[in-house]
């Protein structure tokens, strides 16, 4: 037997490129606060607490810790913490939901880019043998996927900037983007990627809430069920992968039941133009569905916090009633090493 | 909701040692989980998820170790998971892997946890800046030890409780082939002669920095049927976190340790602890840990472990044998020390520990602390299957 479990609450900062004024505690305990006003629940109330975040954006060993304060774990909670962005956390969150121990969760995740340069830091996730001591950069490695998906014939330029200007002018009713509305394509930082192609650096935090069965209908007008969710990682060595394509994706898509009925939005995490087109292609999106209404990664990134906000955005659609069923997606390492798919849908209108 | 029953089917760990410059990290982590499929007589293919976890990310320099590690753990095409819950997290990635299982979205989860303490310095590693904790803080021994004053006042226990423990754990790290420290020379007298560290903690009542993993298969029924060696069913588990500084916090016995052994004995129906449990091992990374956590696990009454450890309950033939393994004394890859603790247990109910087993051990306590004193993560094993 297996229960239903929804997202029934959503909140996240206002992305920007520095918050040097706000430590990480600061900068998330408002988010902690609007997603626990929104269900009226209290620290106490929630059953298990599962964060996402990464040491090397904080530059200190154990920085969720301090985060934890925020939560205010008093009484001690049932918590866990993982080492990537929030949507694992979710992960983690639902499958504890799933065996019955607990009924409510509260996720979330949050990412301070702005103290160092994000490009040097993530060099540090790739292979520490051979591929991090030449230090190729997150955007240099992006760029290698767009020139074989160009090469490969599945893009041009021109198609990429028109991605990042439909991104970013969806990004206008989003209160929460870092970028909206016209944005200049700019010169290239990498070719082919221009600065437009890139997703802005910045600071964010999100918070979900998750409940399961009659309690979500109880938290929330029109909760946002969660159909399936999977994720699935790819081989890290780039000369091992076809970046034109993401098998990790289509595979979690399939788990997750993405295929099994046609979903009307999807909230893709592609912080790089290309991206999209890949996992568009991964997860078989045409024009009938809407694709990043709220600007997605292109109009805020905040590290650690941009898969969680996906999954956030696409159930507050739900919520909204402005879908039925959405999909949601995040990403992690380079070039879409690693991929998670969720399905949300809302009750039948 | 019904759970499916968890069972641990397969167990691996490397030999521990101060640096293993013979192996990458992909290499180390690969040794453990080959022997832990080798003990479940499974392949990388009956393997549906990994689940892996790990201390900073700083102590080996590498962010997110999981993402290069996907290939050396026959992760690709699966779900790989990355727990970090500082100090304990080799108990809480066990938990999440078997949560995995316990929902039934996975069959069989391969479950690990490392440290390569050797690529760097984990005292400065974890040697947090100002403004954040107090000035001075050198390593964790500097952070523990004036807690280790608060219960050695509060308890009145004598001076020379904090070298039982170590002696006692590292005769018992001599039965166990995979333990780091192995000192054939060891005495009483030795232990009470080595240089004071963190007054009261002296050197040989702390945990050496090693390199290691430990890997474990999770399986469901059906997979603990097929099993060639005896499962250990996982009974109850639980983790708790508290904050890290507060008014009201005791940092002798954290309420998040009491209340998370108490949700773990009530999920296996553990009525009395210290009758019920035939075994423990507990996350001592500072001898006189032995005494505070027997009170905070509820062996002992508040003010009375000392006692325990004092008239030998805790030793490998005693009535309540405590960290058979040599314990984190003895051996500690940070980020896979709560996991040993873990596997031990389920060693033992196993009967598979060799040397260092206890007879007829038929329910055993894994236990995993972190952070400053603020994360803990429990589970407790037995030779039967829950009755539910």
């Amino acid at each position: 037997m297996t229960r239903d479990i929804a997202v029934v609450a959503f909140a996240q900062t206002d992305h920007r490129r520095t918050s040097e004024d706000l430590s990480e505690v600061e900068m998330l305990m408002p988010v902690l606060h609007e997603v626990l006003d929104r269900t009226g629940l209290k620290t106490a109330d929630i059953g298990f607490t599962c964060s996402g975040s990464s040491d090397y954006l904080a530059g200190r060993a154990f920085s969720f810790t301090l985060a934890l304060d925020g939560v205010g774990a008093w009484p001690p909670i049932s918590e866990s913490h993982v080492e990537t962005d929030g949507a694992w956390a979710l992960y983690e969150a639902w499958t504890k939901l799933l065996t019955g121990e607990a009924d409510t969760a509260l996720v979330y995740s949050y990412g301070k880019s702005s103290p160092g340069s994000v490009r040097d830091v993530l060099t540090r996730q790739l292979d520490p043998y051979y591929l991090a001591p030449l230090w190729p950069d997150s955007v240099a490695l992006a760029a290698l996927q767009a020139q074989a998906l160009i090469d490969a014939g599945h893009t041009d330029e021109p198609a990429l900037a028109a991605f990042a200007a439909r991104s970013r002018e969806a990004a206008r009713d989003n209160p929460h983007a870092q970028l909206r509305g016209p944005v200049p394509h700019g010169d290239h930082l990498v070719r082919p990627l221009r600065t437009g192609d890139c997703p802005p650096i910045g600071d964010g935090a999100a918070a979900v809430i998750l409940a399961a069965g009659e309690r979500a209908r109880t938290l929330c007008p029109r909760p946002a069920w969660i159909r399936g969710v999977d994720h699935r990682i790819e081989a890290h060595g780039l000369g091992v992968r076809d970046l034109t394509d993401s098998p990790s994706t289509r595979l979690a898509a399939e788990r997750a039941g993405a295929f099994e009925r046609p979903v009307d939005t999807a909230e893709l995490h592609a912080p790089f133009t290309a991206q999209e087109v890949v996992l568009r292609r991964a997860l078989r999106l045409d024009d009938t569905v809407c694709v990043n209404p709220s600007g997605g990664a292109l109009a805020a990134n905040p590290i650690m916090a941009a898969g969680l906000i996906r999954i956030g955005e696409a159930a507050a659609r739900i919520h909204r009633g402005e879908s039925d069923r959405a999909l949601a997606h995040a990403t992690s390492g380079p070039c879409l090493q690693q991929n998670l798919v969720a399905v949300l849908e809302g009750d039948p209108r | 909701m019904s759970k499916e029953p968890v069972a641990v089917v397969g167990i691996g760990q490397t030999k521990h040692v101060a640096a293993r410059r013979d192996v990458s990290i992909a290499g180390l982590v690969r040794e453990a989980a080959v022997r832990a499929l080798a003990d479940a007589e499974l392949t990388w293919a009956d393997i549906d998820a990994v689940v892996i976890g790990k201390a900073p990310d700083f102590f080996e320099g590498v962010m997110m170790p999981e993402l290069y590690l996907a290939d050396a753990l026959g992760a690709v095409g699966k779900p790989m998971l990355r727990v970090h819950t500082a100090g304990s997290v080799g108990g809480s990635t066990a938990l999440v892997a078997a949560n995995l299982v316990a929902a039934r979205v996975h069959g069989t989860v391969l479950t690990l946890a490392f440290e390569k303490q050797s690529e760097s310095n984990a005292m400065w590693g974890l040697s947090l800046p100002i403004p954040f904790q107090q000035p001075l803080l050198a390593g964790a021994g500097g952070f523990f030890a004036p807690h280790v004053r608060a219960y050695m006042r509060r308890s009145g226990a004598p001076d020379a409780v904090g070298s039982l423990v170590a002696y006692k754990d590292r005769r018992n790290a001599l039965k166990n082939p995979y333990a780091h420290l192995h000192e054939h020379d060891i005495t009483l007298e030795k232990v009470q002669a080595s240089p004071m560290l963190w007054d009261p903690i002296r050197y040989s009542e702390t945990c050496p920095s090693s390199d290691g993993a430990c890997a474990m298969v999770l399986t469901d029924r059906a997979g603990a049927a097929r099993a060639p060696r005896p499962p250990a069913w996982m009974l109850g588990g639980a983790m708790r976190s508290e904050p890290t500084m507060f008014a009201g916090k005791d940092f002798v016995s954290p309420r998040a340790g009491r209340d998370c052994a108490a949700d773990v004995y009530r999920q296996a129906h553990i009525a009395d602890p210290r009758r019920d449990i035939d075994a423990v091992e507990m996350y001592v990374p500072f001898s006189w840990y032995e005494p505070m956590w027997l009170e905070n696990l509820g062996f002992a009454a508040e003010g009375e472990g000392w006692k325990l450890t004092e008239s030998g309950v805790t030793e490998l033939d005693g009535d309540l044998p405590v960290n058979m393994s040599g314990g984190v004394l003895s051996t500690n890859p940070i980020g896979a020390s709560g996991m040993i603790r873990f596997a031990e247990a389920a060693l033992q109910v196993r009967g598979q520990a060799g040397e260092h087993q206890v007879d007829g051990a038929r329910r055993a306590l894994g236990h995993a602390y972190g952070g400053g004193s603020q994360f803990f993560a429990m589970w407790l094993v037995g030779d039967q299957p829950p009755d539910a």
